[in-house]
């Protein structure tokens, strides 16, 4: 069974008169890949610096297996974290800045060599061990800082954006490479990052976080498929919000009036009543766009193409102006596949693919959003 | 276009500044005392120069002077720099501001001011009260140093030192002071410089037991140009490179 390694119970964190974090709670599985994601601003990094230890709680308490350790420094917590801009030391060479922390337990000089070594061979870094930080790559920078992270065979590490001063590629490999790197080392990864897609590629939970409150914690399918509420359902990945009228309520079904089409869908895990204003959100991929003279569907205008290799995303204008979002897959019997500006299309969605969500006071369900 | 105008200029600009300095070397090789007249290669002076007893125990003192007060100074300076990079406290703006005060008032205040508060609680004027004097001249010099190399200091070194279990003594030792070290040797060098060179002030606080080199090479010149003065200049010219020489193979080779 899952066992909690690190539990925060409502913590709060206060700079000046702005709450960062309110009565926060959270349980972090041992072994597992969890990610802080949400905007700037919204209290992960806050979060992050109170389990490394680099900031106090005014309130609440962390326990790491079961220990109190909300008042300990942070060279007494078995945790280790790898910083935003890497922080190697710029005096030392790579092997002393991985040695640094072995040194810090006074291990003997063998062992230090031994798993320095150990180290740098598993983040391929074995032959620059003489070098000095800045005579190395972004890259090869990161991957010190890891290997000095994980070398001290920590509990938890804790990741500051580590990715993101890298370029797209060598993003995708690192990525690739930390989850290969927690798979073998059985280490608790806490991830924080503003990109979801790494979110979501990365992680075995996923904790949204907005003006340091949790709006979701789930698996990135949970997360992506699901959403809690509004602000998950833009924030991770692009979405479609058509504003929806509930006109018929029965036990397993509801009837809903989007745009004048009536369309019969699962009832929802929300309380509903009829003349209930509601969300119908559909992602890019759920949209179908069909022939203009369709029996069903919105009538609309293309209004944007982007051929993206595997799919083609276009950017339709309903007819009374909202802006739909379709990505669709080439089909590989239709050699004409493609859309012309300005052609008339209709727009549906697969039956069930959609998610009801309930409206929001302050907020206009149409408004396209993009994800920050 | 004409191209010799700005070489012209140049060659003049560079002949106003350098031609003195080469004249003082070249003359304190020459054997002819009287005037300035060319009378054979001689190391004469130099000779004379350290067979005289009081010059030579000048120029030890004021070794020793800019020692200290280099070191006193970079001590305190650095600390200071640390407490007002790293901390909050009341009147931190009316004490870095003080700094200034010191740096910009003219020598000849500081000088008198200084004076005025050595008699008034009777200290004897000597190696101490020259000693606190150049450490208060020199020090809002070596606070600005390490502050500019702070203010371009990764502040999540130390945590990551502390990170990987080093308490903040041992993150001090191993991170922080050699990080700033470039700045401490900079500071310290600008120190001993400010130090060894300095008229004004040490003319009011120093006293009969500890005469120090600038003011016996400035009593010297006043009965006329001896050419010891020369040989004397010739040696500081040489130290000073070698100082400067040395300070920049420090820094470029400790760059990042």
């Amino acid at each position: 069974m899952k066992q909690t390694l690190l539990s925060l119970r409502g913590v709060s964190k206060v700079f000046g008169d702005r709450t960062v974090l309110d009565a926060l709670d959270l349980d972090i599985d041992d072994g597992e890949f969890i990610t802080l994601l949400g905007p700037s601003g919204c209290g992960k990094t806050t979060l992050l610096r109170l389990m490394a230890g680099f900031e106090q709680a005014d309130g609440g308490q962390i326990l790491l297996a079961g220990k109190d350790i909300s008042h300990a420094p942070p060279e007494h917590r078995p945790l280790n974290t790898v910083f935003q801009h890497y922080a190697l030391f710029p005096h030392m060479t790579v092997f002393d800045n991985v040695a640094y922390g072995l040194k810090m337990e006074k291990r003997p000089q063998q062992e230090i060599r031994e798993r320095v070594e150990e180290a740098l061979a598993m983040v391929q870094l074995g032959d620059y061990a003489r070098r000095k930080p800045h005579q190395l790559s972004g890259g090869q920078q990161q991957r010190v800082a890891i290997a000095r992270a994980v070398v001290k065979r920590p509990r938890l590490l804790l990741l500051d954006e580590p990715l993101s001063a890298l370029d797209f590629k060598l993003r995708r490999t690192m990525q690739v490479e930390l989850k290969r790197l927690q798979r073998e080392l059985g280490i608790t990864f806490v991830f924080v990052t503003h990109d979801q897609e790494e979110a979501l590629s990365m992680s075995d939970r996923v904790v949204v976080l907005k003006e340091g409150v949790i709006q979701q914690l789930g698996t990135p399918r949970e997360i992506y498929e699901r959403p809690a509420n509004l602000f998950t359902a833009r924030f991770v990945g692009e979405t479609n919000l058509f504003p929806g009228r509930l006109e018929r309520v029965t036990d397993t079904s509801i009837t809903v009036d989007v745009f004048g089409v009536h369309r019969t869908l699962r009832k929802p895990d929300f309380p509903v009543l009829e003349g209930q204003d509601v969300n119908v959100l559909l992602r890019p991929e759920d949209i179908r766009v069909l022939e203009p003279d369709a029996d069903h569907g919105l009538p609309g205008k293309v209004v944007e193409r982007n051929y993206k290799g595997s799919t083609l995303d276009s950017v339709i204008h309903l007819n009374d102006g909202t802006e739909v979002l379709a990505s669709e897959f080439f089909d590989e019997d239709d050699p004409t596949f493609d859309y012309r500006l300005g052609e008339p299309v209709r727009v549906s969605w697969v039956d069930g693919w959609e998610w009801l969500l309930p409206s929001e006071p302050h907020d206009s369900a149409s408004e396209r959003l993009i994800d920050a | 276009m004409k191209h010799w105008l700005p070489r012209a200029y140049l060659t003049t600009v560079y002949a106003l500044l350098y031609l003195p300095i080469l004249v003082l070397v070249v003359f304190s090789f020459n054997s002819s005392r009287t005037g300035y007249r060319w009378g054979g290669l001689s190391l004469q002076w130099y000779e004379s120069l350290f067979s005289n007893h009081a010059m030579v125990q000048a120029m030890w003192n004021s070794l020793w002077l800019a020692l200290a007060a280099a070191t006193v100074s970079t001590i305190i300076g650095a600390l200071t720099a640390l407490a007002l990079h790293r901390y909050r406290f009341r009147g931190k703006r009316v004490l870095r501001g003080m700094l200034f005060v010191v740096m910009m008032s003219p020598e000849i205040v500081l000088a008198i001011s200084l004076l005025a508060l050595f008699l008034l609680v009777g200290l004897q004027l000597g190696f101490v009260s020259l000693l606190l004097a150049h450490v208060t001249f020199c020090l809002p010099f070596v606070v600005i140093t390490v502050m500019a190399r702070l203010s371009g200091f990764d502040e999540s070194l130390p945590e990551a030192a502390r990170d990987l279990g080093a308490s903040d003594f041992t993150m001090t030792r191993t991170v922080l002071i050699p990080v700033i070290m470039p700045a401490l040797l900079a500071g310290w060098l600008l120190g001993f410089t400010l130090s060894l060179d300095d008229v004004v002030v040490s003319t009011f606080v120093s006293g009969p037991s500890y005469e120090i080199l600038p003011l016996r090479i400035y009593s010297m010149v006043r009965v006329g140009l001896k050419p010891e003065v020369n040989a004397l200049g010739t040696l500081l010219l040489v130290f000073s490179l070698t100082m400067l020489i040395l300070s920049q193979w420090i820094l470029t080779r400790s760059k990042r």
